[in-house]
C-alpha cells in the first residue's frame, strides 16, 4: 500500500490552490468590467434598458451560483458546443459577481449627494463625463472596501465550481480524500488554506474602510 | 440550434420536485431559526460575555466566514466521521447551515448592538437592571430593528446556499434536478425549472421576511415599553 504523508497532500492541494486563485481573479476582472458597464446601463435614460439591468441582478442575485454554473454548463452545449469546466465557470462567476458589484457600486454612486449631478449637469457635461470626471472619483473612495471584500466572497464561491468539475482547491481535497482516506486532515488542510487566502484580504477590507471613511465620522 | 426543447418531461417529476423544494424549505427554516438564535448568543457574547468567552466566538467569526460553505459541510460530513463522530447527511446539511448563518448573524447582530447609545446602557444598569436584562430589553430589540434588512438578506443567502447539500446527498430542490436529469436526460430544461423555482423562492422568502421584521421585530411595542423606551433615551422614542 502506497502511503501519503502530510507533505504529500499538502502540495497537491497547494498544486490545485493556483487554479482556484486565477478563477478570482479572471471572475474578478471580468465581473468588474461587466459590472461596471451594468453601472453605467443602470444610470441610462431609457427605462427599459434600466428594468433589463434590474431584472438582471434580481436573477442573477435570487438564484444558486450552482445553478448559475449547471445552465451555463448544460446551456453552451445546447449549442453543440464541448464546454470544459474552466470555461462554464467562469463565465457563470463573470455573470453572478458582476451582479454583485453593480449592485455595490450603485449603491456608491447613490451616496454621492444629488448636488454634484446638479453642477455638472450644469456645466453642460454629458452622462459620461459626469461619472468618468465627477462621481466616479468621489465614488471611488467608497466603494473600493466593500469592492474588496466582495473578492473575499468570489474566492469562497470559486469552490463551488468544483461541482461540474473544474479541478481547484476544494476538488483536489476532494480527490486527495477518495486517495488517502483521511478525510479530517485533507478538509481541515483545504479549510485552513482558503481561511490564509481570505482572511488577510478581509482585516484589509475592514482597515480600508476605516481609513477610507474618516470623512465621514465625527 | 436543431434542440427541441422538452419542459413538460420535466413537470412530469412535479412529485420529485415538490420534495426537494419541501426540503429546502426544512433546511432554511431550521438553519434561520438556530442560525439566528445562534448569532444572538455570539453578538451578547462577543460584547457582554465572560473574557475567556470573547476570543472563541471571534475565531469561529473568522473562520466561517472566510471559508466556503461546501468545505464547511464537507468538513463536518466527512471529516467528523474520520475522527469518531457519526452524523447522517440531513444531520451534517442543517448543523452545517446553522453553524455557517450563526457566523454570519453574529457579525451583523454585533453591529446592531455596537450601535447602541451609552447612555440607554448606564440607564438601564441604573434602573438596577441585570446586565443580561438590559441586553434582551434595552439592547436586543432596537439592535435586531436596525440590522433586520441585513439579517434578511443574509438568510436568503443562506437559502440560496443550501443548493450545495446536494453533494452530499440530501435530498433539497438541486438534488431533485439532478435526479430527473439523470432520469430523462433533460439536463437543461430541470436546471432550467428548478432554477425558476429558487427565484420564486428568494422572492417570497424576501417578502415574508418583510413582512416578519415588521410585525414582529419593528411594531410590537407594548404600550408599557414604549414609555420605557421614551423615559430611557430622554423622550425621543
Amino acid at each position: 500500500m502506497i502511503g501519503f504523508s502530510l507533505w504529500d497532500i499538502l502540495r497537491n492541494l497547494l498544486l490545485a490552490l493556483r487554479w482556484t486563485v486565477a478563477l478570482s481573479l479572471l471572475s474578478f476582472l471580468l465581473g468588474g468590467t461587466l459590472g461596471m458597464a451594468l453601472l453605467f446601463m443602470g444610470n441610462a435614460r431609457s427605462r427599459l434598458l434600466r428594468k433589463l439591468i434590474r431584472v438582471y441582478i434580481e436573477v442573477f442575485q435570487g438564484t444558486p451560483l450552482l445553478m448559475q454554473l449547471f445552465l451555463v454548463f448544460f446551456g453552451l452545449a445546447l449549442f453543440g458546443m464541448e464546454v470544459p469546466a474552466w470555461l462554464a465557470a467562469s463565465l457563470a462567476l463573470t455573470f453572478w459577481s458582476a451582479s454583485f458589484l453593480a449592485e455595490i457600486w450603485r449603491g456608491c454612486v447613490a451616496s454621492i449627494v444629488s448636488g454634484q449631478w446638479e453642477a455638472s449637469a450644469c456645466l453642460a457635461m454629458s452622462h459620461f463625463q459626469q461619472m468618468r470626471y465627477i462621481i466616479l472619483p468621489q465614488a471611488l473612495r467608497i466603494a473600493i472596501a466593500p469592492t474588496v471584500g466582495f473578492g473575499v466572497q468570489i474566492i469562497k464561491a470559486t469552490a463551488v465550481t468544483s461541482i461540474i468539475g473544474f479541478i481547484e482547491l476544494s476538488k483536489a481535497g476532494t480527490i486527495i480524500t477518495n486517495a488517502t482516506f483521511e478525510p479530517f486532515t485533507v478538509f481541515g488542510l483545504v479549510g485552513l488554506i482558503y481561511f490564509l487566502l481570505c482572511w488577510p484580504l478581509s482585516k484589509y477590507s475592514q482597515f480600508l474602510e476605516r481609513k477610507c471613511n474618516v470623512a465621514h465620522r465625527h | 440550434m436543431s434542440y427541441q426543447f422538452d419542459f413538460y418531461s420535466v413537470l412530469d417529476y412535479a412529485e420529485v420536485l415538490q420534495q426537494g423544494i419541501l426540503m429546502t424549505i426544512r433546511l432554511t427554516v431550521i438553519g434561520a431559526g438556530a442560525g439566528v438564535a445562534l448569532g444572538i448568543f455570539g453578538a451578547w457574547a462577543r460584547t457582554q460575555g465572560p473574557a475567556w468567552l470573547k476570543p472563541i466566538v471571534s475565531a469561529y467569526v473568522e473562520v466561517i466566514r472566510n471559508t466556503p460553505f461546501l468545505v464547511q459541510l464537507f468538513f463536518i460530513f466527512f471529516g467528523l466521521p474520520g475522527i469518531g463522530v457519526q452524523i447522517t447527511e440531513l444531520h451534517a446539511a442543517m448543523l452545517a447551515m446553522v453553524i455557517n448563518l450563526g457566523a454570519y448573524s453574529t457579525e451583523i447582530i454585533r453591529a446592531g448592538v455596537a450601535a447602541t447609545a451609552r447612555g440607554q446602557i448606564e440607564a438601564g444598569l441604573s434602573l438596577s437592571m441585570t446586565h443580561l436584562q438590559v441586553f434582551r430589553h434595552i439592547i436586543l430589540r432596537p439592535a435586531l430593528q436596525k440590522v433586520w434588512p441585513a439579517l434578511s438578506s443574509q438568510i436568503v443567502i443562506v437559502m440560496l446556499g443550501s443548493s450545495v447539500c446536494s453533494q452530499i446527498a440530501v435530498e433539497e430542490l438541486s438534488f431533485a434536478a439532478n435526479f430527473i436529469q439523470s432520469r430523462n436526460f433533460r439536463a437543461f430544461e430541470a436546471y432550467f425549472v428548478s432554477t425558476l423555482i429558487y427565484l420564486a423562492m428568494a422572492i417570497l422568502l424576501r417578502q415574508l421576511l418583510r413582512y416578519i421584521g415588521q410585525r414582529f421585530v419593528v411594531q410590537r411595542r407594548t404600550a408599557v415599553s414604549t414609555r420605557a423606551v421614551a423615559i430611557l433615551s430622554g423622550g425621543q422614542a
